[in-house]
């Protein structure tokens, strides 16, 4: 039977553990869209998930290459939206992780803030402008509305880069005594 | 002999022991597990990203003939035992000095 959830995740770790504990409880994803999730029903904790940004967008050859290669060590990937896979691993094969080292696991990190920061920017440039356009002559409440929302979205992506930007100095440190 | 090269990480270390016979992605994964008795194992991600830098170094090389790309099998090259080998050199190095002090305090 097909279950559909709509949840919107701004930190993709978060949705992991949601996948997982959903996993726990016999509800394994089979496709995502957006903040459509699907799920059917599977023996509770049958498959283990893990996301992944990648370098470019699922459907580019470097992509489906990198997603087939990972799909060759057992996984399966369940769904693609632009730069996300989503794949998944039985349990019973053994732990499921797809970086186990801190030079890997920061470069994820990076890319992954390398692409929200040209957003941050130009939400808070958006958001500026309408404001400056709605408070000037004739005032328009709807520039000035439309500005503080996306001035907002502008500041919940900051806040997703500064817990990115923390995470990799916390491995940094890591780094300078063990390497994985 | 090339000059000094830095600490290998233990992935590339083991996937280097790991093809000196042709080896695809999933071989090597599960070879490095059997060789560290389960203490490494290596992610799919890590994996692909040593993959191809090794690859852009010339120590591995993908073996002529290999059944299509997701079964594709690669090899060491002369380079890659030579980074191999100098990297024994290092560890033997630690493992001496180790020993002669931490383990010399014991007996």
């Amino acid at each position: 039977m097909k279950h559909i959830v709509y949840k919107a995740y701004w930190n993709y770790e978060k949705e992991e553990e949601w996948l997982n504990s959903m996993s726990a409880q016999g509800l394994a994803l089979t496709d995502y869209c957006w903040v459509r999730y699907v799920f059917e029903n599977s023996e509770p904790g049958e498959y283990i998930y893990r996301i992944q940004f990648l370098e470019q967008r699922a459907k580019h050859p470097q992509s489906r290459k990198y997603i087939d290669f990972v799909e060759s060590t057992g996984a399966e990937c369940v769904a693609t939206y632009l730069h996300w896979a989503y794949f998944r691993k039985k349990a019973a094969d053994g732990p499921f992780e797809l970086y186990t080292d801190i030079p890997s696991m920061m470069r994820h990190y990076r890319m992954i803030r390398a692409f929200w920061i040209p957003l941050a920017v130009v939400e808070y440039a958006a958001g500026i402008i309408n404001i400056a356009v709605g408070t000037m002559p004739p005032f328009s409440l709807v520039n000035i509305v439309l500005g503080a929302l996306v001035t907002l979205l502008g500041v919940g992506f900051t806040l997703m880069i500064a817990n990115l930007t923390k995470k990799i100095r916390a491995l940094k440190k890591r780094q300078l005594i063990v390497e994985a | 002999m090339p000059e000094a090269q830095g600490a290998l990480t233990e992935a590339v270390f083991y996937i280097l022991l790991s093809l000196t016979q042709p080896m695809h992605g999933y071989g090597i994964m599960q070879n490095v597990s059997e060789l560290s008795r389960g203490r490494v194992v290596l992610g799919a991600g890590t994996l692909y990203g040593a993959i191809n830098t090794l690859l852009e170094k010339g120590w591995i090389t993908p073996c002529e003939g290999s059944p299509g790309e997701r079964k594709k099998e690669y090899t060491i090259t002369p380079a890659g035992r030579r980074a191999a080998e100098a990297e024994i050199a290092r560890l033997s190095e630690l493992l001496e000095n180790g020993r002669r002090i931490l383990g010399g305090e014991e007996q």
